[in-house]
């Protein structure tokens, strides 16, 4: 079988990248962006005919290679260095009809990387509403390349950009443009010093901070020709460039592109006077907000008690099929009601995924990002934080990730440090879990419960704790740094559905799996931890119980044996010892351990409590109801009340308890020093916090 | 005084003059903000921050510091 050709796929934010890739790979792709694998870049596989492979790897969006965020550089490093295993044998370029003009620009610096490009002009099926003709030959020729005319919505033109790809061979490779032509001098003596390098490359590097492997920055730098050019000369020239490649583009556009703008109609005016107004803006955002934590709530209960029942029901008909022995105890008591400590949130993370996806694909989340602005730059982040700060309510993984395009250092580093105080999905477990237990279930008025209301109180005490956080940070944390803050407004469009539908299912996937592999290994650790004793108490737990309580039911007396062997199991003594420092904030030692356990990711804690509690039970039985017949051993009554649910809720509220979250902070601030000072200060925050809820309240 | 984006007002339009300030991103530059480009407000934040602007056809948005730094000649 022939080698599959490697194809790049390269273009402006909100071109319909991810859909033109999403139509060529379907559902061959692999996203990593969960714990560990904290890889920016998608791949998939492409069939073309006779069993012709195309691996496709979708780069993070750019408006050019002048790189002014990580994510840009990402493109920059990946062109620049021939040797990576990536580098591309076809670059696709996708651009968008409506804003062909501004999409150029990045085509005619590929081009001059001297890569086989090709082009694509996506969303073919607005050119008739805009008004649009283009004369696709003319063009073709201009620019030198070939051109596949594509509606990724409607899916049509996707094989004729397959078979652009497999013909890549016969494509030009030579530049459309002599960009480099404002500064002679300049350049020719460059291009003397270094006759082996392409002159676009060199320049490149000169410009800009890439890690070119292959050739060291530092050479160029300390040849004297090239020091005579200061930081401002080097910017003067770029924006030579930059309007040298404009006049071309315009040049093209003029004779090949035709706007009849009386056919235009347009929505986007109307829409952006009532979404960008002065207060109707803000009363919208708001009002979806609350839309979406409700339907959140409300929606996903159903499959979530269904999910429940299952797993208790799973539990019990393995243990009644298979033959008991420590192999199946481990099974029923340790794996089985971990797993579902974490499969019952799918709908829940499915719902606000949805929802995330849905805001961002229409293009709504950039009229959010301008809204917010001044107001968030009060406190030292940047309207583009809210982005993280809506997306870290799903996991503040890729919302750490999604403060690239945050043009301030310090902005940007704020926003990472306080987005792990949103409420991610993972918290979501032990919140619902909690309310379900200590907060009554009634109604204020029609629609509201208390349940749901608290659920939305949460999630305002995270974003509030956020913003304050960064409020504070900003005066603390002294650093200069000017921001340029530049962002897309993009037209409105209703989201493709197969673009919603692989996010979702992508995320939650990538969510599950990572959460899941943790979860199985705690589970069986714990389980093996509270099955078996270090010493006499745990092995003859039978004879000291029924020694002690002889008027006991056998009913009775089973349940003392099983808690008395938990108490002296490994995990008890651990948990024991623990129990003075939880304690004060109203809890016993079981969920020390799962506040322990936590420390890991924090949907481990139901898991884990899933876990301790099941061990040796024998009813059928939902994790809630266990939990719900937990008594404290100090005063009695039931350990779930109001007061230590309310001080267990905070502690989770505040508390930084992921090790994926501070892995990935330490790489995208590449020092330990803030994911250090994340962990501790978050950890005396919410240990803090939840101390006095509980004295108050008890 | 010179006039520059921040002072036009919704709905307006100018011609930008010659870019002068190298303080001026370069990727706005990239997104169409070039000498002889037109440009129209849109939409302004409370307190006039951020602006919503559309200039040569794309539509961007960008804060009134930078906007101040762009000469234009309005229309
Ligand atoms: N009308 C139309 N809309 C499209 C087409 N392709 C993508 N879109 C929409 O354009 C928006 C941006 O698409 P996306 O693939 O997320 O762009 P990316 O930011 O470049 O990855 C989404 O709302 C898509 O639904 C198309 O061919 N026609």
């Amino acid at each position: 079988m022939a080698k599959p050709i490697k194809v790049s796929l390269l273009g402006n934010p909100n071109t319909g990248k991810t859909s033109v890739f999403n139509l060529l790979t379907g559902l061959n792709q692999q996203v990593g962006n969960y714990p560990g694998i904290t890889v920016e870049k998608k791949e998939g596989v492409c069939k073309l005919s006779k069993g012709v492979k195309a691996h496709i790897l979708d780069l993070p969006g750019t408006y050019s290679l002048n790189a002014s965020s990580l994510d840009e550089n990402v493109v920059i490093e990946l062109l620049l260095n021939k040797n990576d295993i990536d580098f591309p044998d076809v670059a696709v370029v996708v651009s968008d009809v409506e804003n062909l003009k501004r999409n150029l620009l990045l085509f005619t610096q590929i081009k001059d990387l001297e890569i086989p490009t090709i082009l694509v002009i996506n969303m073919a099926d607005r050119m008739k509403r805009r008004g649009i003709t283009l004369d696709i030959p003319l063009l073709e020729k201009e620019l030198n390349t070939k051109i596949a005319l594509v509606s990724a919505r409607k899916k049509e033109g996707i094989d004729t950009l397959k078979a652009l790809i497999e013909s890549y061979t016969l494509l030009p490779k030579t530049p459309c443009l002599q960009a480099l032509s404002f500064a002679p001098d300049y350049f020719k003596k460059l291009q003397k010093t270094f006759p082996n390098q392409s002159l676009y490359k060199l320049w490149l590097v000169i410009t800009q901070d890439v890690n070119f492997r292959k050739v060291d920055k530092q050479e160029y730098v300390t040849t004297p020709d090239f020091k005579i050019k200061s930081e401002s000369e080097l910017k003067r020239l770029q924006q030579k460039e930059t309007i040298k490649r404009y006049q071309f583009i315009n040049n093209v556009l003029k004779k090949a592109l035709v706007i009849d703008e009386k056919a235009a109609t347009g929505m986007r005016a109307k829409l952006d006077k009532i979404l960008t107004h002065q207060f109707w803006g803000y009363f919208i955002f708001f009002g979806i907000l609350l839309v979406i934590f409700q339907a959140i709530y409300d929606w996903s209960s159903y499959p979530m008690d269904m999910i429940d029942e299952a797993f208790a029901w799973l539990s019990e008909t393995t243990k009644s099929i298979l033959p008991s022995g420590p192999f199946v105890d481990l099974i029923t008591e340790g794996i089985i009601p971990g797993l579902g400590g974490i499969v019952i949130f799918i709908p829940q993370i499915a719902f606000l995924f949805l929802f995330i996806s849905i805001l961002e694909e229409s293009g709504y989340m950039s009229r959010v990002v301008f809204l917010m602005d001044r107001i968030m730059r009060r406190f030292g982040l940047s309207g583009k934080s809210v982005v993280p700060l809506v997306s870290g309510t799903a996991c503040a993984i890729p919302a750490v990730m999604a403060t690239r395009n945050i043009e301030s250092w310090k902005e940007r580093l704020i926003t990472i440090l306080v987005v792990p105080f949103t409420t991610c999905s993972a918290r979501l477990p032990v919140y619902l879990i909690i309310i379900a237990l200590v907060i009554p279930d009634k109604k204020i008025g029609w629609i509201f419960g208390y349940q749901s209301l608290t659920l939305m109180f949460l999630y305002f005490l995270g974003f509030a704790t956020a913003i304050a956080a960064a409020w504070l940070l900003h005066r603390i944390l002294k650093m200069k740094s000017t921001s340029y803050f530049v962002i897309e407004m993009p037209d409105y469009k209703i989201p493709l559905f197969k673009n919603v539908i692989i996010n979702v299912v992508e995320k939650t996937k990538a969510f599950v799996l990572g959460a899941g592999k943790i979860i199985l290994a705690i589970s069986i650790i714990l389980w093996v931890l509270a099955s078996y004793g270090p010493n006499e108490n745990f092995s003859n737990a039978q004879e000291i119980v029924t020694g002690q309580f002889t008027d006991l039911s056998e009913e009775e007396q089973k349940k003392k044996i099983a808690s008395y062997k938990l108490e002296h199991s490994f995990i008890g003594y651990a948990g024991k010892a623990i129990e003075p420092l939880v304690a004060p904030l109203g809890y016993d030692w079981k969920i020390g351990i799962g506040i322990i356990s936590s420390f890991a990711a924090r949907e481990v804690f139901v898991g884990t409590l899933a876990t301790i509690y099941s061990v040796g039970s024998e009813e059928d039985e939902t994790i809630k109801n266990r939990m719900a017949a937990e008594v404290n051993p100090v005063l009695g009554g039931p350990l779930f009340n109001f007061a230590s649910g309310i001080s267990l809720l905070l502690f989770y509220a505040f508390a930084m308890q992921c090790m994926s979250t501070l892995a990935i902070v330490k790489r995208e601030t590449n020092s330990w020093k803030w994911p250090v000072i994340q962990l501790v200060s978050m950890s005396i925050l919410a240990y803090g916090v939840a101390l006095i809820a509980y004295q108050i309240l008890k | 005084m010179k006039t520059t984006i921040a002072h036009l007002k919704r709905g307006q339009r100018a011609l930008i003059k010659e870019i002068t300030s190298d303080r001026i991103p370069l990727k706005l530059l990239e997104m169409g903000c070039l000498p002889g480009n037109e440009v129209e407000l849109i939409q302004t934040a409370p307190f006039q921050c951020p602006m919503y602007l559309m200039i040569n056809g794309s539509h961007l948005a960008i804060r009134k510091d930078i906007a101040a730094q762009i000469e234009v000649q309005i229309i």
